[in-house]
């Protein structure tokens, strides 16, 4: 009888264990895909001939005493697709005339959810229960080359087309000199060693030194907090009789690292800034940006929603993510989250373990077993087609970008949540360091089990359970890590891989634990690990003891802090009732989720980590929480030189409009967005595009709750970096105007215009900006940074207070800097507004496509001579002076006049206005349909503006309208002169303005739309089959 | 007739789930609103012998990456089915459903699990003994793609199954990466034609069949988007009819409404209904006295 046990690896040893690869080629004439990929993006982005290429899966299967007939038994059975592959066992050939090859395998220690699959098969073809969890088979990719290349050209289609060097290992060579393997061994032997630090005694040099080795990332102050702590007598004395060492051990000191983090604890969001306007000479002291102006301006619109009988705002900002209530049975569970310092390194992995993360944050909200609804991602790369050099530990903005989509992909795809909604916004400065928005939408009962879902409760004697993946090496100092900035040293086991399958499992456990009322509550595992997950939930009941021995790893080696600190992925800590245990324990073996109990929640007033019964961590809730010392900041506000550039007039601006269409933030996203699956689940109404065609853009997506009702939610998302070159203020208020009249173009009403309409708005804030702690050498404009910062919070509280739209969640990224070989890339100063809004038939909504000749064009708001920051000065390499400006005022009586004629349904197409104006937004919404057009003449435009102005300017709070000719009248009384006719759609297939009797534009529409689909982004991630290619 | 007995009469839909499948909730919505029961169940509560597939009329494998696709689309799942012991007397749960067929039941696959149908060879079964005769891989163009395609019903086939009675053509999301049909063989090829097994292949606007991407999004052998097993019991396709429940998930729902021929139902509950209707219909004539002439 064969028995299959799961073995510490150590070193490699014909006598220890006996390894089998297992090799799967395609078949003669079976088409190649993933190589003629290969082949045409080696010839497209690095301008390499390879000829063929051919693509393989090679397994290693490292189980002891399974013999080599089984292993080719299973080979067939459950690898090799008879109709497609080839299988060899034991030996790695290439096929005739091909001359080269590439083997890319995943390092020790990385995710490998292809192998664990594997080992699953195994377990079901062998009819016996053998070590799935920890590696035994290891997968990797092959790819055989029909050229011969040198090793230093298919060492870059490796690294740059295949694989990243941070995670994966590759062998490169001539098939002549024998094809390399490599197959991971990870680990090595226990290592239970917890050692001591002492701090007393230590300069401040050496204090921050010490921080830096450890990548701490505490500053002075803090470390000096730390010391100081430890150096109490009446603490030295009882730590000594818990039988911890006096000084801090290395567990402790990564924990207050870990807690204390700028990632964890918002410092700068929480310092108190000395702000002077040099522009006005105003000067004041701001008590905290969040407390000021984000809590702040929640607070005051609670009040107001309340005062008028609206009372749907639940939870905001104490837990995972915000709640707000749809109707009496369900809470809407809403959280944006950014990855942008791993997706620097690895944008996979960075991605998808954004996703997934992200994901964690609404499931684990409250008791936790929230289901999603709906993913969003905004992202912002640098330009993909960057020709110059890239400075060390730099990834070209290409590779950033389609990793970061193909982690996108898999962690919404594989998880069965629909992606849609998101942007793509392209500026050099963020090169070095791109942002990764991750949102998550989610539904949860208002009672589960007979509780109020949304309440965090944990009594003593609660056991702590942890659910899901096991604990590597992989992700220790994310936290820290994500708090400094980047440079070319970056530590690779900063970086995780995302596994949506053991997530998903996960997720499905939770849903239905939390239903039969097993789990007290529940939170995520992110940054920080159980350090930081444990921590917080500690704070509940008062107390916490860790027996870290317990916790499963998934290979040996790692030592106590190191599994503390972990943040290896798709993990929750439970808070379980001791009465309740045993049946979650067999829920868990029936779902296949592992559940480990690590210990109990206690009211003692601190953090206690054992390890082998050892005292390892002793701390105390209030010093981990409440002793880091507050920051104070400086910011100092001084105008920016900014003229408006002189352009000459055209008369024709046919070619500037094609030229906008294609531009790098204009043109279709299309070959990005049908790679995200955006109808899962069958409830998407509003895909990011529409019509006829499928190609009409939309201003944000619309999803049902259930199938029940048609109640929905539309969501979107306002970001505008350029306009912060010119004024921090505006750009903030225009992006927090630009979400809100994209959810109104769809067709979504303010809330709280009457009593109890219930209409909830839930909004997140993310905040990602440059290193803005002003320091004399190393950051001296960081005093104007963080005055851009303040500005951008200013605008964000007023736009609140405005629309009565509260903040639930939010999020801030304060080192988004990018510093190699001597040059620093830092972002501009952006903030992301993701906004949802609750709608209450999903079949009344609108989307931006013209739908039929001879109805009437409108454009609704105003246009104002704003071309600073505008497409338009973009295309002139000018960036100009007239800043966009919200009038809050006008904006929301303009949203409320909509609304009413929406509610009337009088509004067949509506497409807000914003990159490229009101000639891009006419453009667009003809793609819907081939054959439509537009007649329009813009002489019904009050004003002295220029014709350019007319076409381009950026102006907020515009939207073009279309309405049937029979509701014409009805409408125009409803607008009034906030709505300027312009002309009507027509069945020509032209697009023809005019104005002053001039003919501004006048094309086909077909190639407005080809225009805008064979833009830059198109070109660089195609969709169409590689042998199409040319 | 009371409530219970009503409720007792409605044909019984398990859908599968769990390991990543993730289509499941919608599926059972058509169901529901087609007028059936549908039951969510975990794969394992079936593999452990705490429910019964022959309890149910019609057997589903919603859409989704079950085990992630990790090693081909559908691959792991259909493994388990094949090789996974149910009980000590060396029982799968693929001799369940082919009992279960034999007993003129129902099975539906979409998506991933047309994948693993195909993948168990319960399609399209030409020999009869489920053996994998064609395969599902990856499309021609290498990537995952979500698009709407038309599809059009196979006039021709010999049996047709009962859950595409009546359409001729309809439209309906593709969400895959892996959805292009390789017959491996001409002589394969010719008996699926022969017996119009192809039962749903991609069309233009016209409603002719087309291999032009991307109206064929994969580049599948016959243009070919569903296959049914000889006796039209056994359906599989990789579009989505469980995504076109509403008539408002049509990209283009906007215009129907300007039209005024929006309609709250979408297109792809026909499927669902159809195959309810079929077993209700043959229950009436089952329980009905055989009294004509």
């Amino acid at each position: 009888m064969l028995t299959l046990s799961g073995r510490p690896v150590g070193r490699p040893s014909r006598l220890e264990t006996t390894q089998h690869s297992i090799l799967l080629t395609l078949q003669p004439g079976r088409h190649d895909g993933d190589g003629q990929r290969v082949a045409a993006d080696a010839a497209r982005h690095l301008g390499l001939a390879t000829g063929q290429v051919r693509s393989a899966a090679l397994y290693a299967v490292r189980y002891p005493g399974l013999t080599e007939s089984q292993v080719a038994d299973f080979a067939a059975a459950c690898l090799q697709d008879p109709v497609l592959h080839s299988v060899a066992i034991d030996q790695v050939a290439a096929p005739e005339g091909f001359k080269s090859y590439i083997l890319v395998a995943k390092g020790p220690g990385v995710t490998d959810d292809e192998g664990t699959s594997a080992q699953n098969a195994l377990s079901d073809f062998l009819n016996e229960p053998i070590d799935t969890r920890t590696q035994h088979i290891f997968s990797k990719r092959l790819y055989f080359v029909e050229h011969e290349l040198p090793a230093a050209d298919l060492r870059r289609l490796a690294e740059e087309l295949l694989g990243n060097k941070l995670i994966n290992r590759f062998e490169v060579g001539a098939v002549a000199d024998g094809v390399r393997d490599f197959t991971p061994r990870p680990g090595g032997g226990a290592d239970a060693r917890t050692e001591t630090i002492v701090l007393a005694g230590l300069s401040d040099e050496q204090l921050l030194q010490l921080s830096k080795d450890n990548v701490y990332a505490l500053n002075l102050p803090e470390m000096q907090a730390i010391r100081d702590h430890f150096a109490q007598a009446s603490l030295r004395e009882e730590r000594v009789g818990l039988g911890l060492p006096a000084d801090p051990t290395d567990c402790e000191l990564e924990i207050l690292a870990q807690t204390w983090s700028e990632h964890c604890k918002h410092k700068e969001f929480s310092a108190v800034i000395k702000y002077k306007n040099l522009e006005t000479g105003a000067e004041e002291e701001i008590d905290g940006l969040f407390k000021t102006f984000i809590k702040g301006a929640t607070i005051e619109v609670d009040r107001q929603l309340r005062a008028n009988g609206n009372d749907w705002l639940i939870k905001v900002f104490s837990d995972n993510a915000g709640a707000v209530r749809i109707n009496p049975e369900s809470l809407f569970v809403w959280k944006v989250e950014t990855h942008n310092s791993p997706s620097a390194i690895d944008p996979y992995g960075g991605a998808i373990t954004g996703i997934l993360g992200n994901n964690r944050d609404p499931l684990a909200t409250g008791i936790g077993g929230a289901r999603l609804l709906f993913n969003t991602n905004v992202l912002c790369f640098g330009n993909p087609d960057y020709e110059g050099e890239l400075l060390t530990g730099q990834l070209h903005p290409r590779r950033i970008f389609e990793g970061v989509r193909k982690g996108i992909e898999d962690g919404g795809n594989k998880s069965g949540v629909p992606t849609v909604n998101g942007a793509i916004i392209f500026d050099d400065r963020y090169a070095g360091k791109p942002l990764v928005y991750c949102g998550t939408g989610a539904v949860m009962p208002m009672q589960l089990a007979g509780k109020d879902s949304w309440e965090k409760v944990i009594l003593p004697g609660d056991r702590i359970i942890m659910a899901g993946g096991r604990v590597g090496k992989d992700g220790i100092h994310g936290a820290t890590f994500s708090s400094i900035e980047l440079d070319e040293a970056a530590p690779a086991t900063a970086v995780q891989i995302g596994s949506p399958i053991t997530q998903k499992l996960a997720m499905d456990f939770l849903l239905l634990a939390t239903r039969r009322g097993l789990i007290r509550c529940s939170t995520d595992n992110g940054a920080g690990g159980l350090s930081s997950s444990i921590g917080e939930l500690a704070t509940i009941s008062g107390g916490a003891v860790v027996e870290l021995e317990k916790v499963p790893l998934k290979y040996p080696g790692l030592k106590p802090w190191e599994i503390f600190l972990s943040e290896s992925q798709e993990r929750f800590t439970l808070a379980v009732e001791p009465a309740k245990l045993d049946e979650l324990l067999a829920l868990g073996r029936e779902m296949e989720v592992e559940l480990t109990d690590i210990g109990f929640f206690n009211a003692e007033g601190s953090l206690d980590v054992l390890f082998d019964n050892k005292p390892i961590a002793g701390l105390s809730l209030d010093f981990l929480h409440d002793g880091v010392p507050r920051k104070t900041l400086l910011a100092e506000y001084v105008k920016p030189e900014a003229k408006e550039p002189a352009i000459a007039p055209l008369y024709d601006y046919t070619d500037t409009l094609l030229k906008l269409l294609g531009s790098l933030n204009i043109c279709s996203r299309e070959s990005v967005i049908r790679q995200y699956d955006h109808e899962v689940k069958g409830r998407t109404v509003v895909k990011p595009l529409m019509g006829a065609t499928g190609q009409a853009p939309q201003d944000a997506a619309v999803v049902r709750f259930n199938f029940e009702s048609w109640e929905g939610v539309a969501v979107s998302n306002g970001i505008l970096p350029r306009m912060g070159d010119l004024d921090a203020y505006h750009m903030s208020a225009g992006s927090f105007d630009e979400a809100v009249r994209q959810i109104i173009s769809v067709g979504g009403k303010l809330p709280n215009l009457t009593p109890g309409d219930n209409i909830f708005w839930s909004v997140n804030d993310n905040f990602c900006v440059p290193d803005s702690v002003y320091d004399p050498a190393i950051n001296p404009d960081g005093k104007q940074k963080l005055a851009k910062l303040v500005q951008m919070c200013q605008a964000l509280r007023d736009a609140c207070a405005a629309y009565c739209i509260p903040l639930t969640s939010g999020k801030d990224s304060m080192k988004n800097d990018f510093k190699a070989d001597g040059v620093k890339i830092s972002v501009p100063p952006t903030v992301l507004y993701s906004m949802t809004a609750k709608v209450e038939d999903v079949r009344q909504v609108v989307t931006s496509d013209f739908k039929q000749a001879d109805d009437v064009i409108y454009l609704l708001g105003e246009t104002y001579d704003e071309l600073g920051g505008s497409e338009f000065y973009q295309l002139y390499n000018e960036l100009g002076a007239n800043v966009p400006k919200v009038d809050f005022a006008k904006a929301k009586e303009l949203y409320t006049l909509v609304g009413e004629a929406n509610s009337q349904g009088l509004i067949q197409s509506s497409h807000d206005l914003s990159d490229g104006g009101l000639a891009v937004a006419l453009a667009e919404s003809t793609f819907g349909r081939d054959g439509l057009g537009a007649d329009l003449d813009l002489g019904s435009l009050a004003g002295e503006l220029s014709p350019t102005a007319l076409l381009f300017s950026e102006s907020h709070s515009r939207f073009v309208v279309s309405i049937a000719p029979e509701d014409v009248t009805a409408f125009e009384s409803i607008l009034g002169q906030r709505a300027s006719r312009l002309g009507r759609v027509t069945a020509d297939g032209q697009l023809r303005v005019q104005h002053a009797g001039h003919e501004l534009l006048s094309l086909n529409t077909t190639d407005l739309r080809a225009a805008w689909t064979n833009g830059p982004v198109n070109q660089t991630i195609g969709l169409e089959p590689a042998a199409l290619v040319k | 007739m009371t409530h219970d007995t009503a409720s007792q009469a409605l044909p019984k839909a398990l859908i599968l789930t769990g390991f990543g499948i993730n289509c499941e909730e919608e599926m059972a919505a058509a169901y529901r609103l087609a007028g059936a029961a549908p039951t969510i169940v975990h794969l394992n509560e079936v593999l452990h012998g705490r429910v019964s597939i022959h309890d149910f009329d019609v057997l589903n494998f919603p859409g989704g990456f079950s085990f992630g696709d990790d090693l081909g689309s559908g691959v792991v799942l259909a493994n388990k089915l094949r090789y996974r012991q149910t009980g000590t007397d060396g029982r799968t749960l693929l001799s369940d459903i082919r009992e279960f067929v034999a007993a003129g039941k129902f099975v539906l696959g979409i998506c991933n699990g047309f994948q693993v149908l195909v993948k168990l060879g319960l399609l399209p079964n030409l020999g009869g003994d489920f053996q994998p005769e064609v395969t599902l891989t990856h499309n021609a163009s290498g990537r995952y793609e979500d698009r709407w395609v038309r599809l059009k019903v196979n006039a021709q086939t010999k049996t047709p199954t009962p859950f595409l009675s009546e359409l001729t053509s309809f439209e309906v999301p593709v969400r895959h990466g892996e959805g292009r049909l390789v017959v491996p063989d001409a002589a394969t090829r010719e008996r699926i034609v022969a017996l119009g097994l192809n039962c749903l292949t991609y069309a233009g606007h016209d409603d002719q069949e087309t291999g032009t991407y991307p109206l064929n999004p994969n580049g599948a052998d016959l243009n070919c988007a569903g296959l049914t097993d000889p006796t039209g019991h056994i359906f599989g396709l990789m579009p989505h009819p469980e995504a076109y429940l509403a008539g408002c998930n049509h990209p283009d729902w906007g215009m129907k409404k300007r039209r005024g021929e929006l309609k709250d139902e979408g297109e792809g509950l026909a499927i669902f209904k159809n195959i309810v209707t079929h077993l209700i219909r043959r229950t009436q004539e089952a329980s009905a006295p055989a009294t004509h002439a």
